[in-house]
């Protein structure tokens, strides 16, 4: 990747934030800062209904990427942990029993760290050495306390993909909700709320999807009864105006104060680019780039890569160490000596790690994206081979 | 007898969404600022030709637009 003040270099931290972007998010940010500027949802005059029209294309994209028939059920908030926050609070109340997995990301577990000191009891189902499970080890922690199930989608650390739609139809069977974090995974692989028995799924906008940081929220199945969801943050929201308590309407409910409306143009150009493109060829396209990666890896005598080892059951990131060598070292030469971007160390899932018996040293992380080209990893295969020698 | 229907909804995000499916269909559309004495609810509602409220109601429904009412309302 050349860089405009013309640096070339190789970013493999797209599991981070995604980069570079797609022109047209870049036009689309100029545009809004340019021409419209005004805020959604509080003013009936062009500019505002400009700013609206701009939100619902990023609705609508976003929608369409999930598989959410209705738009109005794709709630925007500052990030998917804002989201994550929201239904963990919402749903759990003291006594309430929540059961979780062995790949989770802080943003699930230090949620639930804090809800247990309200009396919130979680379990966590574990998981092999190379991040799989299978769901029937989730069935096997249900109690009659439990409010609700919690998995993520794919692992930010090794990429491995977790059965998303099996855990949900045991889910349905018990009925319990389903909250499905898609850091990793909206944008990058098919998803499909309601074929993947999905009721509750958490999203960011700046990764897979390819808009700005800032972005996110969550999309909610056409089942999911919001009643049961209070928001997280109340305020205005430009609808029922005359009412001081916060609206019941989707998406108003969950969207109190002004919206991001900036990044939200950048992720209505970025969402609909995905869509254009197609999630399923764009995914094609990476898992060729991550077997080469894998097997690249491989090869290197002192390397050993975490995961299943196997492109086709992960996403876009792998993570591996080198014997003797400290990660924040290989990250750092990567960085110095080779000019390539990538993220040491335990990358905020400490769980994730424990379960990869990757703790406390931690791995290297190289996550490819839309843009990596295949000179590029052979570039990251023999750095690494380099540092290993 | 006015010439102009105005749909009522209860978000601005109901707004766009009705607008875009009327739009699509190629009828003539306006948003304007919901008239006070009418409605408070949402800053915005959308304005049809008085001729296109049958159509605009089928629209909005097969496609699950969320609304409030239309008014006048129907005679």
């Amino acid at each position: 990747m050349r860089r405009r003040d013309g640096l070339s270099m190789i970013y493999l931290d797209n599991a981070a934030t995604s980069w570079p972007k797609p022109a047209c998010v870049n036009e689309a940010i100029t545009r809004y800062l340019s021409d419209v500027g005004a805020s959604p949802g509080r003013s009936g005059h062009r500019l505002a209904n400009e700013a609206e029209r701009i939100r619902f294309d990023a609705r609508e994209a976003v929608a369409g990427l999930l598989g959410v028939r209705d738009p109005m059920r794709v709630v925007f908030m500052s990030n998917a942990t804002a989201a994550i926050n929201l239904v963990l609070r919402g749903l759990l109340p003291p006594g309430a029993h929540v059961v979780t997995t062995g790949m989770e990301h802080n943003a699930v577990l230090r949620p639930l760290r804090a809800l247990e000191q309200d009396g919130v009891s979680v379990s966590i189902a574990p998981c092999r050495t190379d991040g799989t499970m299978e769901a029937p080890s989730i069935e096997a922690l249900i109690r009659p306390q439990t409010r609700l199930i919690a998995a993520i989608h794919a692992s930010n650390v090794c990429g491995t993909i977790l059965p998303i739609r099996e855990i949900g139809a045991l889910a349905r069977e018990h009925g319990i909700p389903l909250l499905v974090d898609a850091t990793q995974t909206a944008g990058c692989l098919p998803i499909d709320l309601a074929a993947d028995n999905i009721d509750l799924l958490a999203f960011t906008g700046h990764k897979g999807l390819l808009g700005p940081t800032g972005t996110g929220g969550l999309a909610i199945g056409d089942d999911f009864d919001v009643g049961q969801l209070p928001p997280l943050i109340c305020g205005g929201t430009g609808s029922r105006s005359e009412e001081e308590v916060q609206p019941d309407l989707l998406p108003d409910k969950y969207e109190a104060g002004t919206p991001n409306i900036l990044g939200l143009a950048g992720l209505a150009a970025s969402a609909r680019h995905v869509l254009a493109c197609g999630v399923e060829d764009m995914m094609q396209r990476e898992r060729a780039l991550t077997g080469r990666l894998i097997e690249g890896l491989r090869e290197i005598v002192g390397v050993r890569v975490l995961g299943t080892l196997d492109a086709s059951r992960q996403t876009a990131v792998v993570s591996f160490t080198i014997d003797g060598l400290p990660v924040s070292d290989i990250a750092h030469r990567l960085d110095e000596e080779f000019d390539i971007m990538c993220r040491p160390g335990l990358h905020c899932a400490p769980r994730a790690h424990r379960t990869l018996g990757t703790l406390p040293g931690g791995t290297v992380r190289l996550a490819a994206g839309p843009f990596t080209t295949e000179s590029e990893i052979e570039a990251a295969i023999e750095a690494v081979g380099a540092l290993a020698r | 007898m006015s010439d102009f229907a105005v749909i009522l909804v209860h978000t601005t995000s109901d707004a766009i969404h009705a607008e875009r499916v009327l739009k699509r269909a190629g009828l003539a559309v306006k948003l304007i600022p919901t008239p006070r004495r009418l409605s408070s609810d949402c800053g915005s509602a959308v304005r049809i030709d008085a001729g296109d409220r049958a159509e605009s109601e089928r629209l909005l429904g097969e496609a699950n637009v969320s609304i409030d009412r239309i008014e006048p309302p129907a005679s």
